[in-house]
Order: C-alpha cells, then sequence, then structure tokens
C-alpha cells in the first residue's frame, strides 16, 4: 500500500496522565454537561463551535481550523470495558491491548515486527524522547529512541576520527551476541548494534533539514520538529512515537488543561504545515490517545480518572469528522454512576488505522476483531 | 581470617550504597561481612555530610532545577545505606516537582526520608501522608469532607502498600474518606520575605467524621487508623518485600504486573515477608536479613543499574566530585539524560526499573557519560589507577592490562566475547613500556582508553 507513492508513516502521539475528553470536545449544547461539571466547565459562549452541539476547546484553536478543512477525525467516546482508573495500569492496557493480562509486548512493537520481519532497517521506529514506552516494546524488535538529534551516538567523546572508529569496532565486537548469557544480557547486546546502525543513519538528518515554519519552544513542538526531520530525511521511518505530559488534571484544571491544549494543538499544525511545505503530508497519519478520559463530575479544582477518553486521527487522507459516537451525558447512562460509557473499544481505532492506513492485518496486533471506522479517504 | 572479599564487598557497597573507591573496597574487605552490613544499619555511627560547605556554593533552591546536590551526597555521604534509602523511598513515593509551587519543598522531602531511612513503614506512611508536597502531589489538599477527591487513597494502596488486587474500588473511597482534612498551610508568597515552606495542617472541621468501612474494618477511621490496619495486611508485608528485592537483590517485574506475576524469587520474598511482620514493618532487621542472605550474596550483576547509581557509582571511580565544585548541574543532568530525571519522575508509580532503562538512547547516555569520566586523566580516581597500573614500570601485556581494568573498575566479571574483542582493541599495540617519557605518555593513554571501554561494555550495566 503506498501513498503518492510512498509508503504510510503512523506518527502516535501519546497524552500523558488521561486527558480530559470532555473539556477538549466540549458537547456545550448539552444541558447534563454543565449538570456535572460544576467548575471545570468551558462556558458556552468561549466554545468552538463545530457540529453536533460540540466544540473544541478555545485553546486548541489550531486543531479546530484542521478540523475545518476537514483533516480531524475525532473519535469520541473511545475506552474498553472494564478499564482502570489506575494511570499505569491503563496505560499498560493501552500499549499492549492486553485488558486482562498483564501484556510484555507493545501493540506497536508487533506492528514493526509485521512492517520489518527482517530487521532491514533500525530506523523502522522511531521514538522521539528519552525511554522507550511500552507500545513499542516486542523481542527482537529494533526502535530507536532518540533524544538529541543533533549528537546521537556511541563514544563520541573519543574525539580522534581514526580511534573512535577504532572503539566503535570494539564496541561492536563487545555487544556481539554471548551464548546462554540471558534475555536481559541479549536486549543490550541487540539495543547496542541498533544504536551504532542507527546513529549512522540518522546522522544525516538534521543536516537535510531547512524550513520557514517556526515550532514553538515547547516540549510537544520540539519533539513533533524532530518527527519532521527524520520524516523528511527519507529514512525509511513508518512509526513515530512521542508524549506530552502533564494531562493528569486533578487539580488547577482550568489554568493547566488550556495550556496543554493551545501547546499540543499549535505544535500538531506547524507540523503538518512543515509536512506540507516539503510536500511530504500525503503519507503521513497522526494518531492521538491518551489512556482515560476523566470522571463525569468535577471535584472543585480538577476532575478525577474515569473513563470515555477521545483520540484524533488527524492528516491530509483523513476525511475529517466525528466518528463513533459522543457518550451520553444522562445520568442514568453513566457506567458504575459515575463515568462515561465508552462507544468504540480502542482496538478498534488501532484496528482502523492498522489495516486502513498500515496495510496490515491487524487481528494478531491487536489480539483480536474490532470494529473499526472509515476515517480515510479512498 | 575473614569471611569477606574485594567481589562480595563491592557487590554489597554497589547494591546498599553507590559503591565505592579501590582504596575503600580493599579497606573493607579485610573485615567481617556481618560487621559490613551492622555499620550500615547504622548510619549514626558516622558523620553527616558537611552541609555547610554544601549550601555555600549550592544554596538548596537549585535542586529544584537540578538535582546534583543530591548526587553530591550519594557520592559523598558517609552513610550509603541512609542515603540509599532515601532514593529507594524516592522510587516509591515518587513524587514530581511538576506541580510544587514551593522550591524547597523537595528538599524537606528527602530531609524527611532521610530521617525515616531505616524506621518501620507505619512511620513512613505517616510521615509521607503529611508532607505537603506529597500532599500536593496526589492531591490530597483537594480531599475534602463534602468533594471527596480520591488520588491519594487510591496510591496509597496501589502504590505505597497493598498493591493492585487486594482492596476494593468501596476501599479506597473510604480510605480517601478517612484522609480528609489533611492538607497544608499556604505558605506566605515568595516575596518580599522569600521562602517559607508549607506545613502539614490538619483541619478537623474538614474531616469526615462518619463511620466508615475498610478492608473489612468499621469505625470512624483517621488517616492513622487506616495505616493501622494496611501495615497489617499480608499484602502489604509482601508489596515492601518485593519492593526491596527488587531494589536491591534482582529485577523483578514491574510493579503494576506484582498482582500477577509470581516473585522471582518466591522463597526470598516470603523470608522477607515473614520478617516484615513479625517486626512489624520495621526496616532495619529486614535489611539485616536480606543483606546477610544467600540470596543477596549471590545475586550479583542481577540488576541493571539505575541511572543514578550508573553514574554516581562511575563518579565515585573517576573521582570527581568530592568538592562542591560549579560541575555539580552538568552531573545532574546525567541522569535524566538517561531516564531518570531525580526529583520528576514521569508518574506516580516511579520508574520502570530493570531492562527497561535501557533503550538505544539511554544505552548511549550511559555508556558516553561513563567513558567520557573514565577517559579524563586529570580527575584524581582516574589518574591514581593510571599510575597504579603503570606504577612499578614493569610491562603490562594486553591481557593483563584487559583483566586489571576490568578489576579496578568493578570487578567487572565480563563474557569471552567481551575479553575477546577488548584483547583484540589491544594486541596490536603489543607491551605497555614505561622505560622513556614516549613509552610512558603512549602507554598511559592506553591505560585510559581500556578503562574507558571498560567501563562501555554491557556488563558494567549491571549492578
Amino acid at each position: 500500500m503506498t501513498r503518492n507513492g510512498r509508503q504510510p508513516v503512523l506518527v502516535v502521539v501519546q497524552l500523558t496522565g488521561g486527558n480530559d475528553f470532555m473539556n477538549t470536545v466540549v458537547p456545550y449544547a448539552n444541558p447534563h454537561y454543565y449538570d456535572a461539571r460544576r467548575k471545570i466547565r468551558v462556558p458556552e459562549d468561549e466554545v468552538l463551535s463545530i457540529d453536533g452541539g460540540l466544540g473544541f476547546h478555545p485553546s486548541a484553536a489550531p486543531l479546530k481550523e484542521m478540523y475545518d478543512a476537514g483533516d480531524v477525525a475525532v473519535v469520541q467516546g473511545v475506552g474498553h470495558e472494564g478499564s482502570s482508573r489506575s494511570h499505569f495500569r491503563a496505560m499498560d492496557v493501552w500499549h499492549t491491548c492486553e485488558p486482562v493480562e498483564i501484556g510484555t509486548e507493545g501493540w506497536l512493537g508487533r506492528a514493526i515486527r509485521e512492517i520489518d520481519p527482517d530487521k532491514e532497517n533500525v530506523l523502522t521506529a522511531v521514538n522521539i524522547g528519552r525511554g522507550l514506552p511500552r507500545a513499542l516494546v516486542a523481542p527482537g524488535v529494533p526502535v530507536s529512541s532518540v533524544g538529541d538529534l543533533e549528537n546521537y551516538g556511541i563514544l563520541t567523546g573519543v574525539t580522534d576520527a581514526a580511534q573512535r572508529a577504532q572503539a566503535l569496532e570494539t564496541f561492536k565486537g563487545m555487544y556481539a551476541p554471548a551464548i546462554g548469557t540471558g534475555p536481559v544480557m541479549d536486549y543490550l547486546s541487540q539495543t547496542g548494534h541498533d544504536v551504532l546502525k542507527g546513529a549512522d543513519i540518522l546522522k544525516v538528518a538534521p543536516a537535510r533539514y531547512s524550513s520557514d515554519v517556526e515550532y514553538a519552544d515547547t516540549s510537544i513542538a520540539r519533539s513533533l520538529r524532530d518527527v519532521a526531520r527524520v520524516h523528511l530525511a527519507g529514512l525509511g521511518t513508518r512509526i513515530f512515537y512521542t508524549s506530552h505530559g502533564g494531562y493528569d488534571t486533578h487539580a488547577n484544571q482550568l489554568k493547566d488543561h488550556p495550556v496543554l491544549l493551545a501547546d499540543l494543538s499549535a505544535a500538531i499544525s506547524d507540523f503538518f504545515q512543515d509536512l506540507r511545505d516539503h510536500d511530504a503530508s500525503d503519507e503521513v497519519v497522526m494518531l492521538v490517545f491518551t489512556e482515560f478520559g476523566r470522571r463525569m463530575l468535577d471535584n472543585g479544582g480538577g476532575t478525577d480518572h474515569g473513563t470515555g477518553g477521545g483520540a484524533f486521527i488527524i492528516g491530509d487522507r483523513v476525511v475529517g469528522g466525528l466518528y463513533a459516537e459522543y457518550p451520553s451525558l444522562d445520568r442514568q447512562d453513566w457506567e458504575g454512576g459515575e463515568d462515561m460509557q465508552h462507544t468504540i473499544d480502542f482496538r478498534g481505532l488501532y484496528s482502523t488505522v492498522l489495516e486502513q492506513w498500515m496495510g496490515l492485518d491487524p487481528v494478531p496486533i491487536v489480539n483480536g476483531t474490532f470494529e473499526q471506522m472509515e476515517p480515510f479517504a479512498a | 581470617m575473614s569471611n569477606n572479599d574485594l567481589a562480595l564487598t563491592a557487590h554489597l557497597m554497589r547494591r546498599a550504597g553507590f559503591g565505592a573507591t579501590r582504596q575503600e573496597l580493599e579497606e573493607l574487605s579485610t573485615r567481617s561481612y556481618e560487621s559490613l552490613v551492622d555499620d550500615l544499619l547504622n548510619p549514626e555511627r558516622f558523620p553527616e555530610i558537611e552541609e555547610d560547605v554544601l549550601d555555600r556554593y549550592y544554596p538548596e533552591i537549585t535542586i529544584h532545577n537540578n538535582p546534583g546536590t543530591w548526587l553530591y551526597r550519594m557520592i559523598n555521604t558517609k552513610r550509603p545505606l541512609e542515603e540509599k534509602m532515601v532514593l529507594f523511598l524516592h522510587h516509591v513515593f515518587a513524587t514530581a516537582y511538576s506541580k510544587d509551587g514551593a522550591p524547597f519543598s523537595h528538599l524537606v522531602q528527602l530531609d524527611l526520608f532521610r530521617r525515616i531511612a531505616l524506621t518501620d513503614w507505619r512511620t513512613i506512611l505517616v510521615a509521607v501522608s503529611r508532607d505537603p508536597l506529597m500532599i500536593s502531589w496526589l492531591d490530597n489538599s483537594e480531599n475534602h469532607k463534602n468533594e471527596l477527591n480520591e488520588n491519594y487513597g487510591r496510591e496509597v494502596l496501589e502504590l505505597f502498600s497493598m498493591g493492585i488486587g487486594s482492596y476494593t474500588e468501596d476501599d479506597v473511597k473510604e480510605c480517601a474518606r478517612a484522609f480528609t482534612g489533611w492538607t497544608f498551610t499556604q505558605p506566605i508568597p515568595l516575596y518580599p520575605c522569600g521562602h517559607y515552606l508549607p506545613e502539614f495542617e490538619y483541619l478537623a472541621e474538614d474531616h469526615d467524621e462518619g463511620a466508615k468501612s475498610f478492608l473489612g474494618h468499621t469505625g470512624n477511621f483517621n488517616g492513622e487508623d487506616v495505616i493501622d490496619i494496611v501495615v497489617r495486611q499480608p499484602a502489604t508485608a509482601e508489596f515492601v518485600s518485593r519492593h526491596l528485592y527488587s531494589f536491591f537483590v534482582a529485577d523483578e517485574a514491574q510493579v503494576p504486573a506484582w498482582s500477577v506475576e509470581p516473585p522471582r524469587d518466591p522463597d526470598a520474598i516470603e523470608a522477607l515477608s515473614r520478617k516484615f511482620i513479625e517486626s512489624g514493618g520495621s526496616l532495619r532487621p529486614l535489611l539485616r536479613l536480606l543483606f546477610n542472605s544467600d540470596f543477596f550474596k549471590e545475586a550479583r550483576y542481577a540488576r541493571v543499574k539505575s541511572p543514578a547509581e550508573l553514574v554516581v557509582g562511575t563518579v565515585k571511580v573517576s573521582g570527581a566530585h568530592r568538592f562542591p565544585d560549579p560541575g555539580l548541574v552538568q552531573l545532574g543532568e546525567a541522569p535524566e539524560y538517561m531516564g531518570q530525571h531525580l526529583t520528576n519522575p514521569p508518574t506516580v508509580e516511579g520508574w520502570h526499573t530493570g531492562q527497561e532503562w535501557i533503550d538505544g538512547g539511554a544505552l548511549t547516555e550511559r555508556v558516553n557519560f561513563a567513558a567520557d569520566e573514565l577517559g579524563d586523566a586529570t580527575k584524581p580516581g582516574v589518574r591514581y589507577l593510571v599510575e597504579r597500573l603503570s606504577g612499578d614500570g614493569s610491562p603490562i601485556s594486553p591481557g593483563d592490562l584487559v583483566d586489571r581494568t576490568l578489576d579496578l573498575v568493578g570487578p567487572v566479571i565480563v563474557s569471552d566475547v567481551t575479553r575477546d574483542s577488548l584483547l583484540g582493541h589491544f594486541r596490536s599495540d603489543g607491551d605497555l613500556r614505561f622505560e622513556t617519557e614516549a613509552d610512558r605518555e603512549r602507554s598511559e593513554a592506553l591505560i585510559a582508553r581500556a578503562l574507558q571501554l571498560a567501563v562501555s561494555t554491557r556488563e558494567y550495566q549491571f549492578a
């Protein structure tokens, strides 16, 4: 499957902490919303109205513009049966597609294995940031995790070129597989080799890049700019991953949440503009997700952990609009008397992207068959 | 005759502390192993760090942006287990500064951890529940009689005592109710008077005095009552034991998996849990059992070093930062680049450990940090090791060079694959000679390179 003659690329953005979907895509026309959210609410006259009685949070104006241009699919009420209110458990479930057992393999790790079964490219998947999210982890699957795109490599402190080359040869030898030393040592060996290979290739990305887009000086903007730089270098990366933290708004939500949404939506908008300027947006789709939404009732200063989050599928090849259903806000429909009921399983969201965008069989990746949407242009 | 050897001493000091210099290891390994454990468990026998020197160069506020001063303590403390327990408690009671408006609060919390480091789990839970930084981080200041915020109540059970699966959602709510009214005073604003600290405050009028039904007990429970019930639960004994095992002995599965994945060493966990129950959650007897056990002594290199351990352990060898010089700020950034931003853990769960410390980016940072540290012969520890190797002027064969450098930076036990590669690196250089000035210069450069490569090995990544 190709797009504009190019392989499809997926950029996953994780909103860490549980984004308050109800205050991101606001059901302002629904009186139940204002009943539930006594204090932590977006007033009707501030909402950036779309359709269906919904509107974006005013701080997400760039995202609203992209929605108006038809580039944003809003996936409403995404979740799963028995959603956990623990961040870590919930994030684990999203990462591994294992809502009952504890999974160790990430769904994207499995996808990478399908895309690049012979491990031909250590940059098939690139995480921008430090520390590897479990979504990307699968035994034997190479992923490059890049904190600093400018100076990425091993033994960069050895300045003499000939000596460094010799030291790197030795490093390669030291990290060769050793029999019977156990899985952690094997993993270390593999990681060492992958870093050597990835560093050699990644060197070109900052040098090749030039752009008129001025990204903001925020963590998410820096991360997405790095995604753009690697993508535009044409290194064959098919999956990018990055995270934006701070969404655990138990308190001070009226102050903190708008900043998060503003930073996020500006970064996404700049990112796609950058790609368009380089004629490289057609093959890219972004999936924005979070581990859960927040509780129906606010707590006065913020919102506690809940269910029924929302996700976004964004890109030029996306047919914008509302997908799945906004969960019922009527008190009698609240799950456990407190939470939104989910209206689509998150594995259906993943399946949609995997099958219809990446051209992969989603069943073994998400562990089952789940109802999909059709958010992509033919 | 000592029942101890240098490798076992090094193992103990890596785990119960942050490593030791070669000179320290040689001195310590002349003593009995049990007496070393006893000294570690009784930090009050040794002086505290000289705070005034640290304060003069680093007014305390800097820890808020940079944990360099904490790393300085880890490097220079005469009470290694006390400081290691501070790191342990930071792992368990992971608190990030991102929500904290008061810049001194993390220092206060770390000082608190230092004071309670070797007490008992009840004392620890009560102290942590009263800590303004924790109250702010998990929103207990927003947990009101008429407006429950269950964040803290949940984590007390899920992450601080029993672990997921051993209580119900109702227990979470009842626990949160018991902690209503536990808040802190708002400090005087920063300007014009400077920094004042928030203090714990109990607001009786905001405490829910109703009856609560918690883990099968019923009563008008307050926070301490709930903690009393919690520390008596076998689930708590096992949960804390697994934490200690994972931190001090060998890497366990990540915390969220504990409710479904059995321990790596069930007998060890059972022994520790029994001791926890028997001692009423007291940590000194528990740690004494742990460090003197065979399962501990045999678990060499069974843990991936945390970034803090890697950084501090390497600096112990390089001999740098024995004085609070300006480089501490850069040092403070090093663990962050490896995935462990001290005082700013990613979530309240803390860091995922073991193999999860390692990814391409983190491995790159680890190798580069250690190699840069050991490649700098102006650092006193590196200078010492170079002189020690070159000292008597007799030639050193490539094989000796490799073996002796691995021994001096650990000792690190390596696979044949690693050793052969190191040998391959130096074989063509022939024997190191020290007869002429030119020989000596060349040989010292090769020793420095051998030290660099020794700490670049995959084996060095393990504690």
